[in-house]
């Protein structure tokens, strides 16, 4: 890849730089800047350092919402990531069946977040719902409003359902991306299908599964609507994740230090992992030809 | 040692063919003997892959049976044929090591540890790669890529055949050189059968003892590179053999000579009787380097004129009009060629008559 | 060839994913009385009525409008600010360019919710709030940058050569890249329209946040179900509903385009 050298090129780039520092970098600048200061009224600010800082930090809430949050990423990944792989294998690799499968995959990520949300709860209540009613028929209790771990089951089930279909397509866009050589040559070879899938499409789909990886994992880690208008982050705060206390803090306060020093925090711990996957990203593009 | 024969094979992608033009392989009755190079020569479509795949047993013949020492393997999986193929793409695991890539199919094959590391040295050894084999596969070269499809193949010691599916293709032309010779060393040195598919005919040429011509679905032709040059069965042979190809012209039969344009030319002994008795449209074809030309007329050659004269190095490509035909003559570089009129001779032992494309025998 | 446990697993899947929306269907087609009386797997009496309130009430349908409007505001801004910018990603390097890159994609990691408060002053001080330009603008945070790292993967697809023979041509910049490289990504611009609709139309935290009543999306909207007398569940569900179509109306279009720009890797 020789690219030409044109530092004019910077003209091209401009408009976007521009309107992402509009909504990037301002926005972020007044963060940082209500995160040092204590305002209790207008004209009224004080310089406070990293006071808010220390506060937040030593917010038993913001600790449990943070460990909270990691589980939740973390059970996402183990349960979406092989899911999905397992439904991209299952999938035709031609005729009509194809188009079929890619349009109902493809619904659920075009349903607006809190719509999910409404969906679920419509689907677990258990006065109409009918999984609530199913479950609590066959003598099982189940009440996400009232009891954490069934409010727990139904959120992770929402997030399976909302995003495994994700997973899914950028998997079989990697299975698609094998040419048939390769198929045939591990037929000559011998290969089980065990050996073809962990050492032809398994290799090969390492590098759409990396951006699965990180793509589940960030939006996951932001994740507010589905669960707010699931179960507004309760009972309790048994489904509060970082965004909805992020929320929480921003709107239940008049002064924004708190709610600005937590937010820097957020973005600056999503911004390490981010930066983790885009370095072992491109260790694996390197890594093969493309 | 290890004698492939077709049997009435023939095969269809659809599932109910019916008219002949639904097969991409007509049937098809073939020897391939032991130790033997060929080439499946024919242009893209023609069936050549189809009836690798067969061989291999990637495909399942839709009829006829597929027999690999007076065994029938129709039914068996490529795994259980002991046959070997190189694809087009070069084909290696990314994940493994070239010493992986290469124990692969031995793996597979429960082969014991201390033989599967004998083998791959050797391979290795032959091939030249001994000094890679602890290297990633997937970090390597297109040729070096190919090598190692290749290696996998010759690994297997029980291996009745190694096919090839234009494996060149990808390769840096002045890497197919050598990437071929190593073929042949190969070749020379096991005596392994080879089937090499290609539509290159100077490839088919240099590498195969014996080439197998195919045209849609057919297989037309199979004789030693001489024999393709010397005497095409096929109108389409003679045409795809040679560069230039064969010239051939309508002609009629009128007694023991052919008419072509008004101008009798004379045939071999009984060629006329035969042609006039097989009927059907008949061709009159003969290879530029078998036409002369001369400058003066002579007993039985033909007025042309001379339309253009290419010097191609060692020899000239002269283009003539024999009324409203054009011929290709090759003729040498020191030759002279005439201005404007010429006269071609036809020697009547290369002058080939063909009835509906067949050749008239 | 395939073993038919996958295929029958598969379509297990497929059921299940469907059933959730297909529950919300069967309350869309019953009233709230109806709903909270009997517990019914499909509507005995299906009945239009939550649809035709909708329909007629400007208040309800007001917010399809608003929420068409600003997504598609988004995906013009995002389309044409993106474009030149995967341009110059794609041919050249420059002071910067990968550090740019990245922090481009940082913003796609960005939590919206870290947004909200800054956002809300900054459009205050621009008197943007209760705009439709105003979400239009929020959502190329996420979308700008995906557009140009989806364009940016199409853009290297195709031959420089093919530059380097316009520009001898005479052609200048802004005619060649208008008139024939355009048109040589096409089904790289249809690709990346239909994730910015994507993205701007699911997104509705900044979207409430940033309007009141003028420019109210959808989601705002469906809160109006909570009436006096609790939950119209029937209403919401018909809601929640419509909010569907647009999205499967899209991916019917993009379907054969799908595949292609699922074949970069890249979403």
């Amino acid at each position: 890849m020789n690219k030409w050298q044109d530092n004019r090129a910077w003209f091209l780039v401009m408009p976007v730089f521009l309107i992402v520092a509009f909504s990037a970098i301002i926005p972020l600048m007044m963060v940082v800047d209500a995160s040092v200061h204590d305002i209790s009224g207008p004209g009224n600010r004080v310089f406070v350092g990293a006071e808010w800082f220390k506060e937040v930090l030593g917010d038993r809430r913001l600790h449990d919402a943070l460990r909270r949050q990691l589980t939740f990423s973390g059970l996402v990944l183990l349960i979406e990531i092989p899911l999905g792989v397992a439904i991209a294998l299952a999938m035709p690799r031609r005729g009509w069946g194809v188009s079929v499968t890619l349009l109902v995959l493809a619904l659920p990520l075009l349903i607006p977040w809190n719509v999910i949300g409404t969906i679920w709860n419509l689907f677990t209540r258990p006065d109409i719902g009918l999984l609530g009613v199913l479950l609590n028929g066959l003598g099982i209790q189940f009440d996400p409003t009232a009891a954490p771990l069934d409010a727990w089951i139904t959120v992770m089930l929402m997030d399976v359902w909302h995003w495994t279909p994700l997973v899914a397509l950028l998997a079989y866009a990697g299975l698609r991306a094998i040419p048939d050589a390769y198929y045939l040559a591990a037929r000559i070879d011998g290969a089980s299908a065990w050996a073809v899938f962990r050492y032809i499409q398994l290799p090969k789909m390492r590098g759409v599964l990396m951006i699965a990886v990180l793509l589940r994992f960030m939006d996951s880690f932001v994740i507010y609507a589905e669960p707010f208008v699931l179960t507004g982050g309760g009972p309790g705060d048994s489904t509060t994740f970082l965004s909805t206390y992020l929320v929480k803090l921003a709107g239940g306060q008049s002064d924004l230090g708190p709610a600005a020093a937590l937010a820097l925090i957020y973005f600056l711990i999503a911004l390490a992992v981010c930066f983790a996957f885009y370095r072992a990203l491109q260790n694996v593009g390197s890594g093969d030809q493309r | 040692m290890a004698l492939i024969q077709l049997k009435g094979v023939a095969h269809a992608y659809m599932a109910k063919p019916g008219a002949p033009e639904d097969y991409a392989l007509k049937r098809l009755d073939m020897v391939w003997q032991d130790g033997r190079a060929y080439a499946l020569l024919g242009p893209s479509g023609c069936g050549k892959t189809t009836t690798l795949n067969i061989i291999s047993g990637l495909i399942r013949p839709s009829e006829g049976r597929v027999l690999i020492d007076d065994r029938d393997v129709t039914a068996l999986a490529p795994r259980d044929r002991n046959i070997a193929q190189v694809f087009q793409v070069p084909v290696i695991y990314d994940t493994m090591t070239v010493f992986d890539n290469l124990a692969f199919p031995l793996r597979n094959r429960n082969v014991d540890r201390k033989e599967i590391r004998i083998r791959v040295h050797e391979v290795a050894e032959l091939l030249e790669m001994t000094a890679d084999l602890k290297r990633r596969a997937s970090g390597l070269t297109a040729d070096a890529k190919q090598k190692i499809s290749l290696g996998r193949g010759l690994v297997r010691k029980d291996v009745a055949a190694i096919l090839f599916d234009e494996p060149l293709t990808v390769i840096d032309p002045h890497l197919k050189w050598l990437l071929r010779r190593k073929l042949k060393q190969i070749h020379e040195q096991f005596r392994t059968t080879l089937i090499y598919v290609t539509h290159d005919q100077n490839e088919a040429l240099t590498f195969a003892e014996q080439v197998v011509i195919m045209n849609e679905g057919e297989v037309l032709q199979t004789g030693s590179p001489q024999e393709l040059f010397e005497n095409p069965k096929h109108t389409f042979v003679g045409y795809f053999i040679g560069s230039p190809g064969m010239n051939l012209i309508p002609c009629q039969i009128n007694g023991d000579a052919a008419i072509v344009e008004g101008a009798p030319i004379a045939l071999g002994e009984g060629v006329a009787e035969r042609g006039r008795a097989a009927g059907g449209e008949l061709v009159l074809g003969i290879r530029p380097e078998f036409l002369r030309l001369r400058p003066t007329a002579e007993q039985g050659n033909v007025p042309v004129s001379v339309r253009l004269a290419e010097n191609l190095g060692n020899f000239k490509i002269v283009t003539v009009s024999l009324g409203r035909l054009a011929l290709k003559v090759k003729v040498p570089e020191d030759q002279e060629v005439p201005g404007e009129w010429a006269y071609l001779n036809f020697p009547p032992e290369w002058t080939k008559v063909y009835a509906d494309g067949r050749l008239v025998e | 060839m395939r073993p038919r446990k996958g295929t029958i697993g598969l379509i297990l899947y497929l059921l299940l994913l469907l059933l959730p929306i297909y529950w919300m269907f069967n309350m869309s087609l019953r009233t709230n009385a109806d709903i909270l009386n009997e517990f019914a797997l499909y509507p005995a009496d299906p009945t239009f009525a939550n649809y035709i309130k909708i329909f007629t009430d400007p208040a309800w349908y007001s917010g399809y409008i608003n929420s068409i409007t600003y997504v598609a505001m988004n995906v013009l801004i995002s389309l044409s600010v993106a474009l030149p910018a995967a341009y110059a990603f794609s041919r050249y390097r420059f002071l910067g360019d990968k550090h740019m890159f990245f922090w481009l994609l940082t913003n796609r990691m960005a939590p919206p919710a870290v947004f909200l408060l800054p956002f809300l002053q900054l459009y205050s001080t621009f008197g943007l709030i209760d705009t439709h330009i105003a979400v239009a603008l929020a959502h190329t945070l996420f979308n700008v940058p995906l557009a140009v790292w989806i364009l940016e993967g199409f853009m290297s697809g195709v031959p420089r050569e093919i530059d380097e023979t316009a520009y001898l041509d005479g052609y200048g910049f802004p005619r060649f890249f208008l008139t024939i490289f355009l048109p040589l990504i096409r089904s790289g611009i249809g690709v990346t329209a239909f994730f910015c609709f994507m993205f701007s139309w699911v997104e509705l935290l900044l979207a409430r946040t940033l309007t009141d009543t003028v420019a109210n999306p959808i989601a705002a909207t469906m809160t109006r179900a909570v009436g006096a007398t609790g939950l119209d569940w029937g209403l919401l569900a018909a809601a929640g509903m419509l909010t569907i179509v647009p999205g499967a109306l899209v991916i019917w279009f993009v379907r054969n385009y799908m595949a292609k720009g699922l074949a970069l890797g890249r979403v």
